[in-house]
């Protein structure tokens, strides 16, 4: 038997007994930032591929909402941070090896470019809208003629965001549950598959609803894999990795896990889609809404149970 | 020039004087510590073998808190001291999550805190706080550098481990087995 304690009593604020820096702010940012760029990405790809007319939703529609969610993001980003007032100091350097530095000016890019994006397609859902001074329809006219090189730029961005997410959490070593790199690829593909159950949501086209439901089908496919690979990594790595993986398998989080991410939010509205698919009515709100619930669940487990996996010596 | 410091696991009794004297030296906030003191019980009673260290910030060489510090505020000072300038941190957590050893907090103000090796004292050739103290002398700090200084020396004597160096953070803090 061996037992290790603390004998002088430390009992720091957030890190004892065990460690809870970061509470809900970091993984509802990861989420809406994940949905952020899943959307952005598909605006942005079939803008690219010249089908604006054939899925509206896509990219018109669902874009507007990106502005609010990266600003949520961001503020609750913000509520986050304990040194509030010197948050500007992440914009006097860039460090290359500090994935949220990377973060911070990748976000510090595609908020204007997802605002632009967005005020270009405000009459979609305003038609009357009006800019009112003409140097705001010369902007306009301007950003319209170059709406494919702009269009490049966000699916590029868009890819850094949704892998960003995760790699926040991956480069920590110190927390062996985060420390996967399986994380990156995960995070991008639950990202793109909210973003895809969002265009779902807002579509009236049966097409465009089919299309994305595919989509989201094969992104919930790739999620079950990475996880499963995951999983795989852990028990095949070294003792704390193991520990981590056990969090999840008979620990404190196997339920909220297992039945949350997986059941709910990756299963149920797997098999529910398969059956839209196969011409059975399924209302769109139900999968959708698991995908979105399930995105939700996944970072904030992901982000807690990572806070209680540790090294021991 | 590599400061770094040496702690005999067999002469540490646990008597804790390392953390007060730090808290006081360097202003610890209230309910707050930079360093503290292990106790490790091994075996089955009446076979047991107990080991006591005094730890702290490790001041690694490939330190994950200076890495994953998004504004520089963490940054390698004078003999590989790793510091925080509060007027550089904005509090976002980063480096308290990537240390193995969760040796820093947030101070009651917003920056994060933690060992600094008491740069304060070292700058004028004096021994860190915790050092100072220790009524065993079971503590040893200077520079790696210098064969001639008490940690190269009791180094080079005695059979010493660190703490998980599987983290890869090479971490200076040398603990006497």
């Amino acid at each position: 038997m061996r037992e290790e304690i603390i004998v002088s009593g430390r009992n720091n604020p957030l890190i004892d007994p065990v460690l809870h820096i970061w509470h809900w702010q970091i993984p509802l940012y990861l989420f809406l930032g994940g949905l952020a760029a899943g959307i952005l990405f598909f605006a942005a790809l079939y803008r690219i591929m010249g089908k604006e007319d054939k899925y509206p939703a896509a990219v018109k529609i669902a874009p507007l909402l990106v502005p609010v969610f990266l600003v949520l993001g961001l503020f609750a980003l913000f509520l986050d941070l304990k040194h509030k007032l010197y948050f500007w100091q992440l914009y006097t350097n860039i460090k290359l090896q500090s994935p949220m530095s990377w973060g911070a000016w990748t976000l510090m890019a595609i908020t204007p470019l997802s605002f632009v994006y967005a005020a270009l397609h405000i009459k979609e859902i305003f038609p009357k809208w009006d800019w009112k001074f003409q140097f705001l329809k010369d902007f306009e006219a301007w950003c319209n003629k170059y709406i494919l090189h702009m269009s490049w730029i966000i699916i590029v961005l868009s890819v850094i965001l949704g892998v960003y997410t995760g790699i926040l959490f991956s480069a920590f070593n110190a927390r062996p549950l985060w420390n996967t790199s399986i994380l990156g690829p995960l995070f991008l593909a639950s990202g793109l598959s909210t973003g895809a159950a969002t265009i779902m949501l807002l579509s009236k086209e049966k097409a465009e609803r089919k299309l994305f439901a595919q989509i989201d089908l094969l992104l919930i496919v790739i999620e079950l894999f990475l996880i499963t690979h995951m999983f795989m990594g852990f028990l095949a790595s070294t003792q704390v990795q193991i520990d981590a993986a056990n969090l999840f398998l008979g620990g404190p989080f196997t339920y909220s896990f297992w039945i949350f991410v997986v059941a709910l939010g990756l299963v149920l509205p797997a098999t529910l889609e398969v059956l839209e698919l196969r011409k059975y009515h399924v209302p769109v709100i139900i999968p959708a809404g698991l995908v979105l619930f399930g995105g939700v669940m996944l970072r904030f487990i992901i982000a807690y149970a990572g806070q209680a996996s540790r090294w021991l010596y | 020039m590599r400061y770094a410091m040496a702690i005999d696991t067999k002469k540490c009794v646990g008597c804790s004087d390392c953390v007060v004297a730090c808290q006081t030296e360097n202003n610890v906030p209230i309910g707050y510590c930079r360093d503290w003191v292990v106790e490790v019980m091994d075996g089955t009673y009446p076979q047991l073998e107990i080991e006591i260290r005094s730890e702290r910030c490790n001041h690694c060489e490939n330190s994950p808190c200076v890495r994953c510090c998004p504004t520089g505020a963490s940054h390698y000072s004078d003999g590989g001291i790793v510091l925080v300038t509060p007027d550089e941190c904005i509090g976002c957590g980063a480096c308290i999550t990537s240390c193995p050893y969760d040796a820093r907090y947030t101070h009651p103000e917003g920056y994060v805190d933690k060992c600094t090796f008491c740069i304060q004292r070292v700058a004028k050739g004096l021994q860190p706080a915790c050092v100072s103290v220790c009524p065993t002398k079971c503590m040893y700090f200077g520079d790696m550098d210098d064969p001639k200084s008490d940690v190269s020396l009791i180094l080079k004597k005695r059979k010493y481990k660190t703490l998980i160096p599987e983290a890869g953070t090479k971490p200076q803090l040398y603990f006497l087995i």
